[in-house]
């Protein structure tokens, strides 16, 4: 691989501020390569070629003037359901198919004003309902490995993107695994802050309890570089914490002496493809090396991940998705008899299948007479995992394991049974509900298809996850390599 | 827990979804799949749990100051609707 895009976004950065590379050659480069590759991969849903290169130019001058910030000109993606104003933003829906952002969401507005140039918005699940980026209402995502294959779900656009250097890094968003399961099957870092330590502010609701904005980048490095402009209070979202950002640079190099990994018994278990455990049993011996100890830990609850996620999810979805109406924005059914038709049609028409299916589940659960049986019960569970997750903590650092139970499927292999498709995201999952911090890396690759593992930790403890996959990343060289036909 | 064909048009309804003939069949094998994953969940014994409220321990919701922080941006707003007149959002009649 030759060219700028072979580079890391902190290699780009440092080129940036030492005047070898301009913003706008940098960004017209990744313009060109997204042109290149669309009909192929279908990353983006759209492009924002004019906006860019004049951000670019402004990126520009404010170097030339002796500005310095590590993001000043860096080009990045943006997922389209962040909010971005004067903007398409369209969350993979026909239902907001035409719908112009007012206003920034905060992650696009701290990116912005830190210097980042946006490329575009990627393409993704409908309303980021989805683990493999096939319903977008805009066409599905291809994987760069393998475009027979899925690059996962659902910031499937933004991790194809990065997989196949049409950006150095994008954002994202992960209620279920949705930016660690595509990292993992597309061969990127992925990382999933704590609940409550990205404004969700601008970020188009799918289920508020496990909604977290993050990052899908080439290196750990890249994704500490980022959240540090990204994260951070926000008035603007109520459930945003009001704690300090650290430099998420600053702790990269630490030393891994002393650091107590816990080996999650459950995701070991009889679903996982045996080569991608031994990837991750590789992958430990290299932490084994860098000073790390080893130590089997049993999370009992976590089983039930899948089931609790299916109530709460879906309910907290049929309340936020209630507000698209055909009233003052989105998508409006032709001719309604009358309101009851209006609402009916336009949400019937508007909606894809699985997003239906999950209002429909999410208004079943909620519903008179299931409400104690289900979501409470599902709250309850809930709990349960949480507190084992507690407990895990009080004897280790940090909990690993796989990101997938398998490598990237075919497209069209799991859409007949919603069932199949939700369990993909059966190791993911369980840090949503607890609202901890996870990050996947790229560990190998099994029959040329890449294999993620992931890192889980206490609440807040970014610093010490971005650490580890650092250290990791000095040692391999998995999160260097690019598709065939992408270098 | 088995649903029925009628479960399913009752939560479109509540859902103020409409469905089309062949997409109800479609909706009543997947939801019947569906809830009988979410069944699993009778076999914790959460007896003595409390249902958990926020991800974060000991987090409460923030409130803010009971004061007006928006501008009027009615215009702004309303380049995204589907139908206004006089800066007002246009429905199908509701009253005769």
């Amino acid at each position: 691989m030759t060219g700028w895009h072979a580079n890391t976004l902190a290699e780009l950065s440092a080129a940036l501020q030492a005047g070898s590379v301009s913003s706008v050659e940098l960004t017209g480069l990744y313009l060109a390569r997204i042109a290149q590759h669309q009909g192929a991969l279908n990353a983006f849903i759209s492009v924002t070629q004019e906006a860019a290169l004049l951000e670019a130019e402004r990126a520009d001058a404010r170097l030339r003037a002796g500005e310095r910030g590590a993001l000043i000109g860096v080009p990045i993606a943006h997922k389209d359901i962040f909010c971005t104003a004067g903007q398409k933003t369209t969350c993979g829906s026909r239902m907001l198919a035409d719908f112009v952002s007012p206003y920034d969401a905060t992650v696009v507005e701290r990116l912005r004003a830190a210097g980042a140039v946006m490329l575009g918005k990627t393409n993704m699940d409908e309303f980021a309902m989805g683990s493999s980026s096939e319903t977008s209402y805009f066409g599905p995502v291809r994987n760069p490995w393998d475009v027979a294959r899925v690059p996962g779900g659902s910031s499937g656009g933004s991790a194809a993107a990065v997989a196949a250097r049409l950006a150095p890094a994008a954002t994202a968003t992960d209620t279920g695994g949705s930016i660690r399961q595509p990292a993992a099957l597309c061969g990127v870092t992925g990382l999933k802050p704590t609940y409550g330590r990205v404004s969700r502010f601008g970020m188009v609701a799918f289920a508020s309890s496990l909604d977290q904005g993050g990052l899908l980048t080439v290196s750990a490095e890249d994704a500490a570089l980022l959240l540090t402009a990204m994260a951070g209070f926000d008035e603007r979202d109520s459930t945003s914490v009001e704690l300090p950002v650290p430099d998420y640079t600053a702790s990269l190099e630490e030393p891994l002496k002393g650091l107590k990994i816990g080996l999650l018994q459950e995701f070991f278990d009889q679903g996982l493809d045996r080569e991608i455990e031994q990837r991750i049993r590789d992958a430990l011996d290299v932490l084994r090396l860098e000073g790390a100890t080893l130590k089997e830990v049993s999370l009992p609850n976590l089983p039930l991940s899948v089931p609790t996620y299916y109530v709460v999810a879906p309910a907290e979805c049929s309340s936020n998705l209630a507000r698209f109406d055909g009233v003052r924005y989105g998508y409006r059914c032709e001719r309604p008899r009358d309101l009851l038709d209006l609402y009916q049609r336009s949400r019937g028409e508007g909606f894809g299948a699985e997003v239906k299916r999950r209002i429909m589940v999410g208004t079943y659960v909620l519903s008179a007479g299931y409400y104690d049986a289900y979501y409470l019960k599902a709250q309850r569970v809930r709990a349960l995992i949480s507190a084992d997750f507690a407990r895990a903590f009080h004897e280790v650092d940090v909990l690993i394991g796989p990101t997938t139970p398998t490598a990237a499927f075919e497209l069209g292999a799991k859409t007949g049974d919603p069932v199949t498709m939700y369990l993909n995201d059966i190791y993911t999952i369980g840090a949503n509900l607890a609202g901890l911090p996870a990050i996947s890396v790229p560990c190998g690759f099994v029959q040329g298809l890449p294999v993620g593992m992931q890192i889980i930790g206490p609440h807040f403890s970014e610093p010490r996850l971005l650490n580890v996959a650092h250290r990791y990343q000095r040692e391999s060289d998995w999160h260097r390599r690019a598709p065939p036909g992408f270098t | 827990m088995s649903l029925k064909r009628s479960d399913i048009e009752n939560i479109a309804m509540l859902a103020r979804l409409a469905l089309s003939e062949s997409e109800v069949p479609v909706y009543l094998e997947s939801l019947s799949r569906i809830m009988a994953l979410v069944g699993e969940l009778e076999r914790a014994d959460t007896s003595s749990v409390e249902p958990m409220a926020h991800p974060l321990p000991g987090q409460r919701q923030r409130l803010r100051a009971d004061a007006v922080t928006e501008t009027d941006q009615h215009r702004l707003y309303q380049r995204n609707a589907p139908q206004t007149q006089a800066d007002l959002y246009l429905v199908p009649r509701v009253i005769e």
